[in-house]
């Protein structure tokens, strides 16, 4: 196994791997969601291993920085805040035919990617499309700054515009209703949101601006 | 020499199946969240695969792409938890058959 790489190449992907895997079944495991937050914190910071075993450590940074450091913090965020870290029961499956149905999915799932990966004819050799991932004099972080400052400018200016747009969603999916929203949603049963007193100067304009957003919303979770 | 890339594709297919299974039978939308980030790890992991083999910085550029969309869609998923929260008490698969018309 692994004939043609080092010991320490392999012992890394072995490791590596062992942590993916472990991290993996843990989170489709296990029965508290913190704990299937920390155990995606292991998978994670084993893809970075993997990221910096293949030269890409600018990546792993990145994965480490932005995976572990703002998305399963955002998970662990909501998890507190929603109240939802109890146990669940797992032997409770209201669809009969579906955990059958799930593995018998994931099985032919597994096996039509394990036939594409030995019978697909993969380009390698090709001509670089972009420019060298290895070899730089700058390493890896030059190639991918000029990777995504030239061929892959407009898609990364449209990301920015991406992030925006997520950012001004979450506010408006996550806010709280105010006062302001007529009254069948009000009679929906949201205590927060009966407060009848007339609008104080600061929140009018605030709530006027959210109010046709806020009105979808209700309508989405009704 | 590093290890071939046959290796890495193979794990993840593997994490990729994972995270699968564990979108389809998990009830916890929280958790269903985190099986969708198991999968797009896995293709980011094919991604850099894929850039070290045919010496492309391509791959990981995209795997850049991949890591932003992914951070937009946990916040806006995570908004749509929270506001279904407001309305129920739990936040498994089930109960979002409020939102049947």
């Amino acid at each position: 196994m692994l004939a043609s790489a080092t010991a320490v190449d392999s012992a890394v992907f072995v490791f590596g791997a062992m942590i993916i895997l472990g991290g993996a079944f843990g989170v489709v495991l296990s029965r508290n969601p913190v704990h299937a937050a920390l155990m995606l914190v292991a998978t994670l910071f084993g893809v970075a291993v993997l990221f910096i075993e293949q030269q890409a450590n600018f990546l792993a940074a990145v994965q480490v920085i932005v995976y572990a450091g703002a998305i399963v913090v955002l998970f662990l965020f909501v998890i507190m805040f929603l109240g939802v870290d109890r146990l669940e029961n797992l032997a409770e499956e209201p669809l009969p035919a579906q955990r059958p149905l799930a593995a018998a999915m994931a099985v032919l799932g597994l096996a039509g990617l394990v036939a594409l990966g030995v019978e697909g004819r993969w380009s390698v050799g090709a001509h670089q499309v972009v420019g060298a991932a290895r070899g730089q004099s700058g390493g890896d972080v030059e190639a991918l700054g000029r990777a995504v400052f030239t061929t892959y400018l407009f898609p990364f200016e449209a990301t920015a515009a991406l992030l925006v747009i997520a950012v001004v969603g979450a506010v408006v999916l996550a806010r709280r209703p105010s006062g302001r929203m007529p009254g069948p949603s009000e009679a929906g049963g949201e205590p927060a949101g009966a407060q009848p007193s007339p609008l104080p100067v600061g929140e009018g304009e605030d709530s006027s601006s959210g109010g046709p957003g806020e009105l979808e919303v209700e309508e989405v979770a009704r | 020499m590093s290890v071939p890339g046959g290796w890495y594709l193979a794990l993840a297919a593997i994490l990729f199946s994972v995270g699968a299974v564990g979108l389809l039978v998990r009830r916890n939308v929280l958790v269903m969240f985190m099986c969708i980030e198991l999968m797009l790890n896995a293709a980011n992991l094919t991604l850099v695969t894929f850039s070290r083999m045919l010496d492309d910085i391509g791959g990981q550029a995209l795997v850049f792409f991949v890591l932003v969309v992914a951070a937009a869609e946990v916040v806006v998923g995570l908004g749509l938890v929270v506001a279904i929260f407001r309305r129920r008490e739990n936040a498994t698969a089930d109960d979002l058959h409020i939102l049947k018309g």
